[in-house]
């Protein structure tokens, strides 16, 4: 077991892809998240898993509790803006039924996964039924109407338009079905930014059995951390039944150096918010979650 | 309570509290190698619906586990012969207190007396929640009409949230008091970090609303848009417009759950990241096997 200040415990991490022809098609970099909730699903770890599904409004994100292939592979790729999958949570184990639930979210929903389990308030039978969680790794996230706002306002695209969104190398990218590409510099977008990020102190999903993201590895492969026993054991049948190409994550460009700047940069400056707010006023500061 | 001090007292046993596993004293056996190292826990009725108490008692053979091993339940008019508050190490109790009824007024302060820690035990003992809306006038009591959270009327240690508070969140706290008074340095460290953000909650206030999300966590600019109080709140009165919590105010029934189950209300770093260890832990002392059985 690895214990990094910044990327938190792991047992070890990889540079992954899918090798899911289907699922790689729609995935956001290496297809791992999709892969892996298939996996879990068809070999029967999980009944079901909460998804970020398609919203009413275009590239708005809605949590689903998805119970098929067809349901999880909708989820694939990213949508930049708030997708409560928590709220699922108990519902999950109660309407839909589920026995061994599987979760996959960004950091702080891991967090409040972890939460609900050490201290489930009102969570009746949740503790016991989470099954299987896979973390993204996070930097922050983007109300709807601000990701209207830089895609729309900034880099002047239709949202109807959209194939995929990228937030990669300092810029927001936007690519268009029509083969358009825009880009907005990150510097433009940290003012649309999601509030409530600001004083978040995980970048790698610390707390989830798997974690994976896009940055440390080359295009079209992800970066993925096994973190639990549960994680681990899943990782490896999935492995062993050729669900993924691997790569030591120590022979990849940019490589874990890269994961732990950016990591760092995060998780520092958060650190520094959550200073900051103590004396925000007169002799009064902002409420600190952590405290 | 005459048959079972009779049953105990043939087997020459020591009688000192009526239990709650009536079933099991007719085993003579059970008595061979009895644990002397429980702490002794209470369950007290104020007004509530007892749904509290189902929900401890939903613990199933984890609550037998509980009994054989770490807790004698001393008191419980539902499950065991007692009628008196007696000395207790820790008393959960239930329900809210009716201020115009002696009996359960004077019954909140005894158990304070007797107690060396005081839980309360889900949501109408915390913040009032249903009874709060109570206005009296039903028979045969009609002037029983003000009901109060425990802590307006004594010190609360910790609070157990909820309606009704899960089975996993009774057990853990049941487990880690053990260990807070039972246990060795480290447990005792462990159960301490895993019981202050309760206690904390305790010392916070009586009053629960999902208004508590608004002023604490929204208005605080901590809200991340998780999803987990729509989840946690019993009566579906919160749902996520736009990635944010709306609640339907006049459904709201002034539980506090969606706070207490907040990520941004406590998150403690200590201990919740040590969740693989704490729930193996939680797990090894509910296994089956080690006990008598």
């Amino acid at each position: 077991m690895i214990e990094d200040p910044y990327l938190g415990k792991y047992v070890t991490c990889v540079s992954a892809r899918s090798t899911d022809k289907e699922i790689l098609k729609k995935a956001q970099d290496g297809g791992i998240a999709t892969t892996l909730m298939v996996y879990a699903l068809e070999q029967g770890i999980i009944d079901g898993t909460i998804v970020a599904g398609e919203g009413d409004k275009p590239w708005q994100p809605k949590p689903e509790v998805a119970m098929t292939r067809e349901d999880i592979l909708k989820a694939r790729g990213t949508r930049y803006s708030i997708s409560p999958q928590i709220s699922w949570l108990k519902e999950a184990t109660r309407s839909f039924g589920l026995d061994k639930v599987g979760i996959t979210g960004v950091c702080c929903q891991m967090q409040a996964v972890r939460k609900a389990q050490l201290y489930p308030i009102n969570m009746r039978d949740v503790p016991g039924k989470v099954a299987f969680t896979v973390g993204l790794f996070c930097m922050e996230n983007f109300p709807y109407k601000s990701m209207q706002s830089i895609v729309e306002d900034h880099a002047a695209q239709s949202l109807g338009s959209v194939k995929k969104m990228e937030i990669t190398k300092g810029k927001f990218w936007v690519y268009t079905e029509r083969g358009n590409v825009a880009t907005v510099p990150l510097k433009a977008t940290h003012k649309y930014e999601q509030p409530g990020c600001h004083v978040c102190l995980d970048y790698v999903s610390n707390l989830a059995d798997i974690s994976t993201g896009s940055v440390g590895s080359p295009d079209g492969w992800s970066t993925v951390f096994i973190r639990t026993k549960v994680g681990n054991e899943i990782w490896s049948k999935a492995v062993a039944a050729g669900l993924f190409e691997t790569k030591p994550i120590e022979e990849v460009k940019p490589g874990l150096d890269l994961l732990r700047k950016l990591a760092k940069e995060k998780i520092d400056k958060n650190q520094k918010t959550v200073e900051e707010r103590k004396t925000f006023g007169v002799n009064k500061g902002l409420r600190n979650p952590y405290a | 309570m005459g048959l079972l001090n009779f049953v105990k007292k043939t087997m020459g046993g020591e009688v000192k509290h009526a239990q709650v596993a009536t079933e099991k004293k007719v085993e003579a056996t059970k008595e061979i190698k009895p644990v002397t190292n429980k702490i002794k826990i209470g369950h007290v009725h104020m007004s509530g619906c007892t749904g509290c108490l189902v929900s401890l008692a939903d613990n199933n053979l984890g609550l037998i586990k509980i009994l054989d091993d770490y807790a004698d339940l001393v008191y419980c008019l539902t499950l065991a012969d007692v009628r008196h508050i007696p000395e207790m190490d820790v008393a959960l109790v239930e329900g809210s207190v009716c201020i115009q009824d002696h009996e359960s007024v004077e019954d909140i302060k005894e158990t304070r007396k007797k107690s060396k820690i005081v839980v309360a035990l889900g949501s109408c003992a915390s913040y009032g929640n249903i009874t709060r809306f109570s206005r009296g006038g039903q028979h045969n009591q009609p002037q029983h009409e003000s009901f109060l959270p425990i802590g307006d009327l004594i010190n609360v240690d910790v609070y157990i949230p909820g309606c009704p508070p899960s089975p996993e969140l009774i057990r853990n706290v049941a487990v880690m008091a053990y260990l807070l008074l039972k246990g060795n340095e480290d447990q005792k460290a462990l159960a301490g970090k895993y019981l202050k953000p309760l206690m904390d909650l305790a010392k916070r206030g009586t009053t629960g609303c999902f208004c508590d999300l608004m002023n604490d966590v929204i208005n605080q600019g901590l809200c991340m848009g998780c999803g987990t109080c729509a989840a946690s709140c019993p009566v579906r009165a919160i749902t996520l417009e736009f990635g944010k919590p709306q609640g339907e105010r006049d459904l709201c029934i002034k539980c506090g759950s969606c706070y207490g189950a907040c990520p941004r209300s406590f998150f403690n770093l200590d201990v919740i990241p040590e969740f693989e260890n704490i729930n193996e832990i939680i797990a090894g002392a509910l296994k089956e096997g080690e006990s008598d059985d």
